[in-house]
């Protein structure tokens, strides 16, 4: 290991820039002659609009422009797409409704785009947009899940019982015949509470369009700006990829809500170009929290057979999943692809099934957030082994134990359609319950009892899907893109290097975890090396930033890139050294006749390239510049342990996460600094979905948590310090053997915490309690178990 | 109806004109054109536009401009000396305690003003401390330890 290859805690690269108040993100952003952009958004749940009159507002001071639903439609601006098609069980596609960016005729949630108001300041378009007179005539909301199915209200026309697909996975005899040989079955009714993102930046759009050359530039608040543009370009404003840009430039977290094409990025886009004139979008936090994508939202009831020794048979899984009123850009996925897949956790059970039915509501949409279908899935699993353990009398590690993949059985087939490669889940959970000092635990838990508090321990062993990937796969389950990455090594004459990746950092640290590969690579120092990102004007292309993908695909992509680069180095250095071409060898940036002293340095390689004075140019091009586009072979499968340690005032209600301790599996380590900030920051997300944080509609369908201050993210005083660490099986089909990390402490995590609740007071003869675990709800739990007590 | 406003912003005599809403934080990145403050949220909540008003970290969303008019204001921008970074924002880089870099700012200036009233503050106090100060990327760990570092080195070592 060198002190900035491959292993090494490197400092980031891109801290400096964050600490002096230098980041360049999109509101930061102004171009000439910017106009100001404000969404007039939808006050109901479901409404038809009988009229809009924007003629005030058109002529209100510093107004430019104001344009409606009528507008984009007689331009001919088309819907927003999704990206992923679901087939129902019957073979029948999914409902897949018009998404418009402005509403056409009806409203379908709190904070549908009705119209956009264009004036010279962003006050003046606010002031405007309140001018606009529209129209409703209120109709019924559909919020419940259960009522939205009964379909006396259609959120879509074209949606029946408001019914997106009816999809499942596995073999129903099989698991029914499986049910049938059980000494125990453990049932429980999960609910996965709706979440919602709020990355810290609020999102932005910037569109501009240059009159000299055609070409419209977007800048955006975006993980993925090649799909941006491709999704707009090529479906929503009919612009061709070679006359618009995507610039995605410092971006301020994202946890998956800024994966998808949103309306505003069209609107302004389609604007400037009208206007000719840049245009410029800015959300207020209260407008994020109705027009970003919602995560989770899942109601299930799962059941788990069992041998006479706790032996898992049979899981059976029926889920309805919130789409919310439209489908966003991978929501059809996550339910099924992302979920389902993942049911078989860590244990070997032979058999699963699983239906899940998507369902619209006059809400806002769902998708991916932070591990997208993977914590659902585990946090349901892990809940249910759980209960079952109790059920059972066995202990929640024993019961784990019996049932883990075995070391010798990878690669291992689950059930439900995933070969997992590798992973070893007893050291990985022996090592956490070292760390969590578990052997400890009665006694801190009778020490606690002294002072009239109650101590659980929770336990969470878990897998995901990451690397999101193969093409060959995803296409097969319905993407309708491929999923690899791309990236450009530019070798420049003097020695330095220009990396052109397809990921997309935004916060993850990739300018220094990528710089530490080409570094290791070719023995070059890091601050030799740059990486470009989040820009399709200098990229080639990218799938960009989510499910953990960046190291395990955009990394690899690399990696094949600059192996381009050496081979090809090499035999420029065979040329000029007069030597055969596989006696080169590269060490310590040097490319060395092996078994002599005579080397050329790397940037005396790099030079020879561009002044081509004497290569044989038949056979040598000129140029040290190469492109790789990988595409794996499988997912990645991260896993691991987390431990969390509760303690309860059982007058309050009020739990205290004392500790926590994760050990994952992600893989090999690039920078062990940076892997761990992922995971502290994905666990207090966990913790904040178990503890803190719910999307809560009230029966009209206005959002209740609509501003940070309803909507309660976990602050500094609410978490503990953690205990991380990693236990490393490699990948076995990527070179780096990385899996990826930025979602394991989320998905993690949620049931952790809640079994250590369940654990604390189970004597007091609570059974279940459901995310978020408020004081209120605690307390109440508490009360409830004892009323009966008390009776007794 | 516009205001003049005239203030100095790290060191310099600044003048602008505004609206009687404008707020701080607007004109510090809209007309002052320092985009390191910034804005997370519309409840004052967020704690990601905090600067320091007279030697006092505030939240610059809010105060409106013409509240601060005469004051002595230092944003992210005015800390570090050329490439040479003040001892709390040395110590976010050494301890990774930023990632998407969007709070960050705020979390400097509000850990400064920290290290102002209590030279060595315990973690506890640190978390309390930041309050105000929403971070969604670090789970804070980092952070805390980075003000830890930060104290330190403010106090000389």
């Amino acid at each position: 290991m060198t002190a900035t290859g491959i292993g090494a805690s490197v400092k980031r690269v891109e801290d400096f820039r964050f600490l002096t108040g230098r980041g360049r993100y999109t509101d930061d952003i102004e171009r000439p002659n910017q106009t100001y952009a404000w969404i007039l958004r939808s006050p109901h749940a479901h409404a038809l609009i009988t009229s809009i009159d924007t003629k005030k507002a058109a002529a209100a001071p510093g107004v430019v422009a104001v344009f409606t639903g009528a507008d984009l439609e007689a331009a001919g601006v088309g819907g927003l797409p999704c990206g992923w098609q679901v087939h129902s069980k019957d073979g029948a596609p999914m409902a897949e409704p018009p998404h418009p960016p402005l509403a056409q005729g009806k409203v379908r949630h709190v904070g549908d785009q009705v119209a956009v108001v264009v004036a010279e300041t962003r006050e003046q378009a606010r002031d405007a947009a309140e001018l606009i007179d529209v129209g409703y005539e209120a109709l019924p909301p559909v919020l419940d899940m259960e009522s939205a199915l009964a379909g006396k209200s259609l959120v879509h026309d074209g949606a029946a019982r408001n019914l997106c697909y009816d999809w499942h996975i596995g073999d129903k005899d099989a698991a029914d015949a499986a049910f049938a040989k059980a000494a125990h079955v453990t049932a429980i009714d999960i609910v996965n509470n709706r979440l919602i993102p709020n990355a810290m930046e609020p999102r932005a759009a910037i569109g501009d369009y240059d009159t000299a050359t055609g070409e419209y530039t977007l800048y955006t608040t975006s993980q993925n700006p090649h799909v941006i543009r491709l999704l707009m370009g090529a479906f929503v404003l009919h612009i061709p990829e070679h006359k618009l840009r995507v610039v995605a430039p410092d971006v301020g977290g994202g946890f998956g809500s800024k994966i998808y094409h949103y309306a505003e990025e069209a609107i302004v886009t389609w604007a400037a170009g009208k206007l000719r004139r840049p245009v410029k979008w800015t959300a207020e936090r209260s407008e994020s929290f109705v027009s970003d994508c919602h995560g989770r939202d899942h109601v299930t009831r799962a059941e788990l057979a069992m041998d006479k020794d706790g032996r898992f048979l049979g899981l059976k899984v029926s889920t309805k999943a919130n789409m919310g009123a439209y489908l966003s850009t991978f929501a059809p996925c996550v339910p099924t692809y992302l979920y389902a897949t993942l049911l078989a956790g860590v244990y070997t059970t032979p058999q699963i099934y699983c239906q899940v039915q998507a369902i619209f509501t006059n809400t806002v949409p769902v998708d991916a957030y932070r591990g997208a279908g993977r914590p659902e899935a585990t946090y349901l699993l892990e809940r249910l082994v759980d209960r079952a353990a109790r059920e059972t009398g066995l202990d929640q590690v024993d019961i784990r134990r019996r049932n883990f993949i075995p070391n010798d059985a990878f690669p291992y087939q689950t059930p439900v359609a995933l070969q997992y490669d590798s992973g070893d889940y007893g050291a990985t959970l022996d090592q956490a319950m070292g760390a969590a000092l578990v052997d400890g635990f009665a006694k801190r838990k009778a020490e606690a009892g002294k002072r009239g508090k109650r101590r659980g321990l929770g336990y969470s062993t878990y897998i995901e899907a990451c690397g999101i990937a193969p093409s060959a796969v995803v296409g097969s389950l319905g993407a309708r893109a491929g999923l690899f990455e791309s990236a450009e090594v530019r070798v420049h004459p003097t020695g330095s290097v220009t990396v052109f990746t397809g990921s997309h950092s935004h916060g993850q640290g990739h300018e220094t975890t990528f710089a530490q590969l080409v570094s290791g690579a070719l023995g070059i120092p890091m601050e030799n090396v740059d990486i470009v990102h989040g820009d399709t004007g200098k990229i080639a292309y990218g799938m960009g930033t989510y499910g953990s993908r960046s190291l395990a695909v955009g990394g690899e992509a690399i990696m094949r890139a600059l192996g381009r680069i050496t081979d090809k180095a090499k035999k420029i250095a065979a040329h000029i050294l007069e030597a055969s071409e596989s006696d080169i060898e590269l060490k310590d940036g040097q490319f060395r006749v092996a078994g002599t002293d005579r080397a050329l340095g790397f940037a005396e390689v790099a030079l020879a390239a561009y002044v081509p004075h004497k290569f044989p140019h038949e056979t040598l091009e000129p140029g040290l510049d190469e492109t790789a586009f990988y595409d794996p072979a499988n997912f990645t499968f991260p896993g691991g342990c987390h431990i969390c340690e509760v303690e309860i005032d059982p007058e309050t209600g009020e739990v205290e996460v004392v500790a926590f301790t994760a050990v994952d599996d992600v893989g090999r380590v690039i920078n062990p600094m940076i892997v761990e900030g992922q995971v502290h920051g994905g666990v207090v997300q966990g913790i904040g979905q178990a503890l803190l944080e719910s999307c809560i509609y009230d029966e009209d369908g206005q959002l209740l948590t609509g501003s940070c201050m309803d909507y309660t993210m976990p602050r500094a005083a609410n978490v503990p310090n953690f205990s991380v660490g990693t236990h490393t099986t490699l990948c076995r089909h990527n070179s780096l053997g990385v899996k990826g990390c930025g979602e394991v402490g989320a998905i993690g995590s949620p049931p952790a915490v809640i079994n250590a609740i369940v654990d604390a007071l189970w004597d007091v003869g609570v059974r279940d309690i459901s995310m978020p675990a408020t004081s209120q709800k605690v307390w109440q739990a508490i009360q409830s178990a004892r009323a009966p007590m008390a009776a007794e | 109806m516009t205001y003049t406003v005239s203030m100095s912003v790290n060191g310099k005599a600044v003048k602008g004109e505004v609206e009687g809403r404008t707020l701080l934080v607007q004109f510090i990145r809209e007309n002052l054109r320092l985009t390191g403050t910034h804005v997370g949220c519309d409840t004052s909540q967020c704690g990601a536009c905090v600067v320091h008003v007279n030697g006092t970290s505030v939240k610059s969303c809010t105060l409106l401009a013409v509240q601060a008019e005469g004051a002595d204001i230092t944003t992210i921008e005015g800390l570090a000396k050329g490439d040479e970074l003040h001892p709390m924002q040395a110590a976010f880089r050494e301890n990774h305690g930023l990632q998407c870099g969007y709070c960050t700012p705020g979390m400097v200036m509000s850990a400064i003003d920290l290290v102002k009233e209590n030279p060595n503050p315990t973690e506890r106090e640190v978390r309390e401390w930041l309050e105000g100060n929403l971070c969604r990327c670090t789970g804070y760990h980092n952070i805390v330890k980075s003000i830890e570092a930060g104290a330190k080195a403010m106090r000389g070592g």
